[in-house]
């Protein structure tokens, strides 16, 4: 009889999650599915507020990235009403963000995922974590911690808060740089650089150990998709979107983000809250697609700084076409970072950035507004629809977590295929199949569970839903 | 029109009338107060705090939202210090432990009965109402929310009014009527169903006696009214007009 193995919660990512594995009567492993058990229904709360706390009420979509779910509700909302704003406001968000990038893939990489990768997969789930690390390789783990830290920082210093600020507005952003933000943050960049060499280096060298994972982390052919800007060269807030298939060949490219749903449909599945968007000249499940930072570095044509372009060919050397292995996700999110402190840099050496025209005050103009920006998961997607008043009428949100379930779904299925066999499962093939999430890492909601371990339930339930048998 | 301050009715103050002065206590300190002040101005003026909601310098009193209330000797009830007059001997208690309590639990009722998101609110830091959650320490609402469901009415070119912010203070309908003189608002209703509407409960928007001029707006204590344009959290209110226009309208009637 086929059996459900159900891994649940997933540690170490953000929000919940739980994963199913159905095991055929010959011990292999015939089906997987990443599922979100958490439904928040802000689509439907968010209906009759008006349109202009948006980027607030949105924000705690998440308190991981907050910060790019307020520009991209701000972009729909600069949608609606019809302006274009400022160039400094435009700059001066792409500097919170990069901010965020930083602050987003140092938590992801030092926090979530470093301990899988240094104290490795099958040491004991009580120390793999960041204060394991921190016994282990303090260095490593220190590292992280700054590095983060000064993301927040930069955070901190531009919007006034760490979490949740309201700097973002429709518009542009509610007041201008000032020249001692501007000193403090260009005095943290020197730190952030040398640390994220050094990891890079580490982490490049450490390659070889993660041959196994690289070869079975969501690695498979599949559409990828990301922003870019108008070189070509990777962006993350004021783009067109571009698609290209697994050998690299562009599928679809400048798409104006107001027009997204020509290109991508979402199907609900019965199992999870999470819809699974698809390409849709490809149709459904075929139209899969996977976006991220490893997607983003194989859509761009470089990355548009000195330092991130030489590891971004050298990045795209790992394979021929575009980068296949979800594992990579971790090396990309170097890449960004690096790209992220020579962003700032080169923003705050801009001639017009502590410019005090940062913001355009507007009625709305237009019924509908979408927004569309690279959240360090991914693409993430905002659409509203307002009456003449402004009050939201109708809202959608596509998720970086949802663009990738259908791609998620089929690595845990590739990686349990490969290490999972019988009804019986090693505590180091559990995670490698969570882990394997964790690389794409999911932020489902805005809790976190950065430290210690969860208690993980595992039920092995038959295909009727009758469970055989339980392990706390 | 009414006089904006006075309980007592009679014009006070003048040779002919002198006002008597009281002596009394507030927290055990000795108290001069005249005839004509209410226990919350002789507290205040005497640098004793007692918080308030809906009471408001420069219009009338009201004594809507009870927050103001305090133990007075003798009274068989807790008194809102707002709307209750001086009297000779009085003794009054700001802060008795039962004070403390029934303003505690006014508070959190006030807040289950409407649907207060600060974090996603106009009003968010500069919010008279959460301002005195921090202040009287309000940590939780041990009541349950009644979550009713209200409207935003964005109809008026400039403001919008959301009831799921309103604690209906009335200092909108105070201050159109008695210092605009154009009686937009009013409340509808009763109890836990009032609610604020403009002229013929009809959109603000097309309100035919709204001259536009935001007094309303300015004086609401929470982000109930609000200017459109302004983000979350961006919404300051200016009430230092009040006395001043006060004054000035006093001035015009002699
Ligand atoms: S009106 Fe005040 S208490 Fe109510 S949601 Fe707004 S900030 Fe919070
Ligand atoms: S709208 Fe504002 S001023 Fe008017 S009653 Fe409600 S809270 Fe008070
Ligand atoms: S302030 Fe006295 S009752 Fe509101």
């Amino acid at each position: 009889m086929a059996k459900n193995i159900v891994i649940e919660p997933i540690t170490r990512i953000e929000g919940h999650g739980k994963i199913t594995i159905v095991v055929d009567d010959d011990g292999s492993v015939s089906d997987a599915r990443f599922h979100v058990t958490q439904f928040r229904g802000f689509e439907k709360f968010c209906e009759g507020r008006p349109f202009y706390e948006m980027p607030s009420l949105t924000q705690r979509i998440c308190g991981i990235c907050p910060i790019i779910h307020s520009i991209a509700s701000a972009t729909a909302c600069d949608s609606i009403l019809g302006v274009r704003i400022p160039d400094t406001a435009l700059k001066l968000r792409r500097l919170l963000n990069c901010g965020q990038l930083i602050q987003s893939h140092a938590l992801s990489f030092f926090h979530l995922s470093a301990p899988d990768l240094v104290l490795g997969l099958d040491s004991d789930p009580a120390k793999r974590n960041i204060l394991g690390l921190l016994e282990a390789h303090p260095d490593l783990a220190m590292d992280g911690i700054n590095l983060r830290k000064i993301g927040q920082e930069i955070i901190q210093a531009v919007a006034g808060k760490r979490i949740h600020p309201t700097w973002v507005v429709p518009g542009g952003v509610s007041s201008p740089l000032t020249e001692e933000t501007r000193k403090f943050i260009l005095a943290l960049l020197p730190q952030a650089l040398e640390i994220t060499r050094k990891t890079l280096t580490w982490f490049k060298a450490s390659l070889e150990n993660h041959r196994e994972e690289i070869r079975t982390f969501a690695n498979f052919p599949t559409l990828f998709m990301a922003l870019v800007n108008k070189e070509g060269n990777l962006e993350h807030i004021d783009g067109t979107l571009r698609l290209i298939d697994y050998k690299g060949n562009v599928v679809v490219e400048n798409v104006d983000p107001a027009h997204y749903q020509l290109y991508i449909g979402e199907a609900p599945e019965p199992w999870s809250y999470l819809k699974s968007p698809f390409y849709k000249p490809l149709g459904y499940p075929e139209g899969i697609y996977r976006v991220g930072p490893a997607a983003r570095l194989n859509v761009c044509g470089g990355c548009g700084t000195p330092l991130a372009d030489q590891e971004w060919a050298e990045f795209r050397e790992l394979d021929r076409g575009p980068v296949l292995s979800s594992f990579h996700n971790h090396y990309a999110r170097l890449i960004e970072i690096l790209y992220a402190i020579e962003t700032i840099e080169s923003l705050l050496n801009e001639p017009y950035i502590l410019n005090a025209r940062v913001r355009v005050f507007a009625q709305p103009n237009y019924n509908e507004g979408v927004g569309v920006v690279e959240a360090p998961r991914g693409t993430l997607f905002h659409h509203y629809r307002v009456d003449d008043k402004g009050l939201i009428r109708w809202a959608n949100f596509i998720v970086a977590t949802g663009n990738n379930n259908l791609a998620m779904s089929r690595g845990v299925l590739q990686v349990a295929k490969r290490f999972i066999n019988g009804d019986t499962i090693s505590e180091g093939a559990l995670n490698r199949v969570e882990a394997v999430v964790r690389a794409f890492d999911p932020c489902l909601s805005c809790s976190t569970h950065a430290l210690g371990r969860l208690p993980l339930r595992i039920e092995l339930v038959a295909r009727d839903g009758t469970v055989l048998h339980e392990i706390a | 029109m009414k006089e904006p301050t006075s309980l007592t009715g009679k014009k006070l103050g003048n040779d002919a009338n002198p006002a008597r002065i009281f002596t009394m206590t507030i927290d055990n300190r000795l108290l001069t107060a005249r005839e004509d002040e209410t226990v919350l101005s002789v507290a205040r003026q005497n640098g004793i705090y007692i918080p308030t909601l809906c009471h408001m310098e420069g219009l009338s009193l009201r004594g809507a939202c009870r927050l103001c209330i305090v133990d007075v000797k003798g009274a068989p009830r807790v008194l809102p210090s707002c709307v209750t007059l001086a009297r000779q001997d009085m003794e009054v208690v700001t802060n008795s432990d039962r004070v403390i309590e029934y303003r505690r639990k006014i508070l959190e009722l006030i807040f289950s009965e409407r649907n207060h998101v600060c974090s996603v609110c106009v009003s968010n830091g500069h919010c008279d109402l959460q301002a005195l959650a921090t202040e009287l320490g309000m940590t939780h609402v041990r009541y349950d929310y009644l979550y009713p469901k209200q409207l935003v009415d964005a109809s008026h070119p400039r403001f919008s009014v959301d009831h799921n912010r309103c604690v209906l203070c009335m200092r909108c309908v105070r201050v159109c009527d008695e210092i605009e003189g154009a009686h937009t608002w009013d409340i509808m209703g009763r109890g836990i169903t009032s609610r604020v509407i403009t002229d013929l409960n009809q959109p603000w928007g097309s309100s035919e006696t709204c001259t536009g001029c935001g007094k309303c707006v300015q004086v609401c204590p929470t982000g109930a009214l609000s200017e459109k344009g302004k983000s979350v959290a961006e919404m300051t209110k200016r009430r230092q007009f009040l006395p001043y226009l006060q004054m000035m309208r006093g001035e015009g009637r002699k």
